[in-house]
């Protein structure tokens, strides 16, 4: 989201207009989305006002879980959006930045109120799984599976972990990446960044162990249905409504 | 007119919109007059046991709604709600609740490859077919919970299978509870909320 519109980017750069998301989360509701995510990716205080007008007028229309993320440093910033419809908050650069605000968020609300968003990109020499903030600008030198543990014990309820070296390229999910988050996190783990084909969402579930998977671009662009992506994994055996 | 009662539970914001996209109005109250007077009772919740029946004990309001359940006015409770209806819980300690139904509230067992809280969609086995919510059969609809409900196989309408069989869908006379979230829970969960308003309140 950005300025009250639906974007999307490639590596998280070169962002295109896609629509208005009250339109498209009622088409995706259609369609049998499990859950929708409202990232702004450019957040100021002044988009901020936009967003919660976004997530009023979606969460009179679309009745399934809303969760919003982007620029949320306070938890009364929190409770606005929550009282504007939204069903979980997501916190990135500001749970990097003040990790108590995971705790805070979550003695407030619960943690399963409390998404941590994890944008990671591998550093090519060491191999290292990296946190990158600030809408993916910014590297923090932390350690993504070292940082996810940390944020669960702070109180993350969810984890919502992005591939930007995945991100808009549609050549399949970072399976390798989900697979050793999940030996080391007991919460959900929703995989992000990468999605291209019916086959790249059920190599995420069966070889990654994610609880969710999230998509945008195919999803946006029309290139892949949502009761497709269902239908294949249900034929694998992943258990999916 | 539903009245939804109001004990500074969070998340009454989104089972209100959902009124308000039926076209059914709401009102948030604590005032005894009015909830001794409404048709139709929801008593929402999001959070844990013992605070909620706190406040709902320091506002007088846990004998309200027995006297209101006493004269038959019909109460839906909604996620904590409902199990604020049963006879105890022990969510952080052992706590009494309303006591409107037979059961107790426990934790989810532990058990592997579920984890807990119970965070999604998870499908319905109906367990009474003559209920105005029988339709729910086979349908998924939206769970976040860490605690669940035990009781006589009487009072169950519908269970989810998860680490132990969650009651989904209760009933006692018109004492009402979903475990779910209707509000979250798609076009499913708006039509459960319309049948409780068309087929229990107005019936």
């Amino acid at each position: 989201m950005d300025d009250g519109r639906v974007k999307k980017g490639v590596n998280f750069v070169n962002l295109v207009d896609v629509g208005d998301p009250a339109v498209i989360a009622a088409e995706y509701e259609r369609q049998g989305a499990d859950e929708l995510v409202f990232l702004d990716i450019t957040a100021t205080n002044q988009k901020r006002e936009t967003m919660k007008a976004v997530v009023e007028r979606v969460s009179r229309q679309v009745f399934m879980p809303l969760t919003v993320g982007g620029g949320i440093t306070s938890v009364a910033q929190m409770q606005e959006l929550l009282k504007a419809g939204a069903d979980k908050i997501s916190l990135n650069t500001a749970a990097v930045v003040n990790p108590k605000l995971i705790t805070q968020g979550a003695e407030k609300f619960g943690r399963q109120c409390i998404v941590v968003a994890i944008d990671v990109k591998m550093d090519p020499t060491t191999k290292q799984y990296q946190v990158f903030t600030a809408g993916g600008k910014h590297n923090t030198g932390l350690d993504a599976l070292k940082w996810a543990e940390q944020a669960v014990a702070l109180g993350a309820g969810e984890l919502l972990v992005t591939s930007m070296d995945k991100d808009g390229t549609k050549s399949g999910f970072d399976t390798d990446l989900y697979r050793k988050l999940n030996e080391r996190i007991d919460v959900p783990i929703i995989a992000s960044g990468g999605a291209g084909s019916l086959a790249d969402f059920t190599t995420v579930f069966t070889a990654g162990k994610v609880d969710a998977a999230l998509a945008a671009s195919v999803f946006h662009y029309g290139e892949l249905s949502i009761p497709a992506v269902k239908q294949t994994l249900h034929t694998a055996g992943v258990n999916v409504r | 007119m539903l009245t939804i009662i109001d004990y500074d539970a969070g998340n009454t914001y989104n089972v209100q919109k959902a009124f308000d996209f039926l076209g059914v109005k709401t009102e948030l109250t604590a005032d005894p007059e009015k909830i001794l007077a409404s048709h139709g009772l929801i008593l929402p919740g999001v959070g844990a046991f013992a605070p909620a029946m706190q406040t709902l004990q320091a506002r007088g309001l846990d004998s309200v709604i027995k006297q209101a359940v006493a004269k038959g006015t019909p109460l839906l409770g909604i996620c904590l709600g409902m199990q604020l209806l049963f006879e105890s819980s022990s969510e952080y300690g052992q706590h009494a609740g309303l006591a409107l139904i037979p059961g107790k509230v426990i934790a989810l067992p532990a058990k592997k490859g579920f984890k807990i809280p119970q965070m999604g969609w998870n499908q319905h086995e109906l367990r009474q077919s003559d209920s105005v919510f029988a339709y729910v059969a086979q349908e998924y609809t939206y769970f976040v919970h860490s605690f669940y409900a035990q009781c006589p196989n009487e009072y169950l309408v519908s269970q989810v299978e998860y680490s132990a069989p969650v009651p989904a869908i209760v009933r006692n006379k018109n004492v009402y509870g979903f475990q779910f979230h209707p509000e979250k829970s798609g076009q499913v969960g708006i039509k459960l909320l319309r049948t409780f308003v068309e087929e229990v309140v107005e019936a």
